[in-house]
């Protein structure tokens, strides 16, 4: 994503050029048929991967919550959909406005203005803003896992909207706009190329924030939590494996050599973190468990998201290896700290995505640091890389967590977030959905 | 030795375990089941009224030495019990059986009788 341009067509509206400018653009830009059609395809599988969410989070907690909790993804799915088209698009890839805190594009708002428009690679824009569009909604539903089985539905759908607002749309602005000031910090930018910092990060950073805000559940630590349907979290996991191709690979906005590239490092670093969880599990605990698998599947794949496209498969092993071994530090110092990030938001998107954003920074690939060193007009090193990445990554971290406390605040003054506990005890399915989840296992 | 059949709403399980493992009664089994009782709730789903024919429920099922009969049910009452305002206790809260209990017999060793609950 970091080498997208995208062809300056409202300025030709802006002169009043309206009609020529619209032809000039057309005759000026092919559509890239190969292009397009594995951007279609990648838009299709990141939508895969939200119910894949659903499926993972939803095994992961009792059965009085598992429809709440896949609620949660599916909410998103619709609600960020819309505030998507309405002014998402624009607040992320319109040009600065307040000092650059987020884009505006008048043109996009219901993005009226971009109905014959085509990028310069070949793509028609509908296509990169509905690719962009799924991002925006899986990462709300990321958080819900670090505040399962314990929040009010409808202040929840309240704080994706604010959140999807007020973070993810500044936050994608500055790392993936062409005018973002972490676009353009160091040489080549900082790189996040599938979302690291915009959707891990943030989202991990935002669900720990949320899970000490509010605090733990009924009865945690004590009472052991048992998943209601592991073989669920597995289906869940693998279709967010599968998804995850459409998430890196199609962030290169193109079907060539960097998909490619994105495509094999996910593969790989996804496979390594699975294997390196399982393994620390043997050695640690004696059994290899199938939640764990999965853990280190999830710990790979986010770990290479920010880096799919600047590393090579040996570089993408290590970010899993790396990922999945502090991931599962993170988790065992979750257990001893004893906050309630309840499906590990945090301790998997979180830490991953941290870990990705900066140890990527040693496995670059050289013609990127040649390119990053002509930029630069001299000489660029892994050091001046690593503190750009560092920049970034705090940044994100500083700027979600404040935002998410002042929406919960907020929030809370109106309509309590947290269920009170009757409600917790009750279960989510039953209190807000008026549901069961597996009806059909009672003999009614 | 009595064994003691409760009959309780699911969302009150956690609360009636909790409460009966601070009364110091932490031998308990449990099992969804469901049934029949006096209570008719209306449920209003996919624009429809409609009641319920089978209600699920828990069953707690608890064998107890004859001095506990009384710690456990007044428990049980205490926790499952549900609380609406000042109106305490509703219809579908469930029911308490109590039935005589030959014998018990723990597998491990043998043992039989009040030593073995």
């Amino acid at each position: 994503m970091t080498h997208l341009k995208r062809k300056p067509l409202f300025a030709l509206i802006a002169t009043g050029l309206l009609f020529s400018g619209k032809l000039m653009a057309q005759e000026s830009v092919e559509i890239d048929a190969g292009a397009t059609a594995w951007m279609l395809t990648s838009t299709a599988l990141v939508l895969l991967m939200i119910p894949g969410l659903a499926m993972f989070y939803g095994g992961l907690v009792r059965t009085k919550n598992v429809l709440g909790t896949m609620m949660h993804s599916f909410a998103a799915m619709g609600i960020m959909s819309i505030l998507w088209v309405a002014v998402g698009y624009s607040m992320s890839f319109g040009s600065n406005v307040l000092g650059g805190w987020f884009g505006w594009n008048s043109d996009y708002v219901f993005l009226r203005g971009i109905d014959t428009n085509i990028l310069e690679g070949g793509v028609p824009e509908y296509v990169f803003s509905m690719f962009q569009g799924k991002f925006a909604m899986i990462t709300p539903a990321l958080i819900a896992g670090a505040f399962a089985e314990r929040v009010n539905f409808k202040a929840y759908v309240i704080f994706i909207i604010a959140w999807g607002l007020l973070v993810y749309n500044p936050l994608c602005h500055w790392v993936w706009a062409e005018d973002g000031f972490l676009f353009n910090m160091g040489a080549d930018g900082a790189i996040d190329f599938a979302g690291g910092t915009v959707v891990h990060i943030s989202a991990g950073i935002s669900g720990l924030v949320a899970a000490i805000y509010i605090g733990a559940r009924r009865g945690f630590p004590k009472q052991n939590v048992r998943p209601n349907n592991l073989v669920m979290t597995l289906m869940g996991a693998g279709l967010l494996w599968v998804g995850w191709f459409g998430f890196n690979a199609g962030s290169s906005i193109e079907s060539g050599l960097s998909t490619a590239q994105a495509l094999t490092a996910t593969q790989v670093a996804a496979a390594a973190g699975a294997v390196t969880w399982m393994l620390i599990e043997m050695w640690h605990a004696g059994k290899a468990t199938a939640l764990g698998f999965a853990s280190g599947i999830l710990a790979g794949l986010v770990a290479v998201t920010p880096a799919a496209g600047v590393v090579q498969p040996l570089g993408a092993i290590a970010l899993g290896i790396i990922a999945s071994i502090l991931c599962y530090m993170g988790i065992m110092l979750k257990n001893k700290l004893g906050y309630d990030d309840s499906l590990d938001a945090f301790g998997v998107h979180g830490l991953g995505g941290i870990v990705g954003a900066i140890f990527l920074t040693f496995f670059i690939r050289h013609s990127w640091m040649e390119d990053a060193a002509a930029a630069a007009g001299g000489s660029w090193t892994i050091w001046n890389q690593l503190g750009v990445q560092v920049a970034a990554v705090a940044i994100a971290i500083v700027y979600a967590a404040v935002v998410t406390i002042l929406i919960l605040f907020i929030l809370n003054k109106c309509i309590k977030f947290r269920s009170p506990d009757e409600e917790e005890m009750m279960g989510l399915d039953q209190v807000y959905h008026g549901e069961r989840g597996y009806g059909m296992l009672n003999a009614s | 030795m009595k064994l003691i059949t409760a009959i309780i709403r699911e969302v009150q399980l956690d609360q009636v375990r909790e409460a009966l493992i601070e009364a110091g009664i932490t031998r308990i089994t449990v099992s969804p089941v469901s049934g029949h009782g006096q209570q008719l709730t209306k449920e209003y789903y996919r624009g429809q009224v409609f009641v319920p024919d089978l209600i699920p429920k828990m069953r707690l099922e608890i064998a107890v030495n004859d001095k506990f009969v009384d710690v456990t049910t007044d428990t049980i009452i205490k926790a499952a019990r549900s609380i609406e305002g000042d109106n305490m206790g509703q219809v579908g809260d469930g029911k308490i059986f109590i039935t005589n209990l030959e014998d018990c017999i723990r597998i491990r060793t043998n043992e039989h009788g009040e030593s073995a609950i």
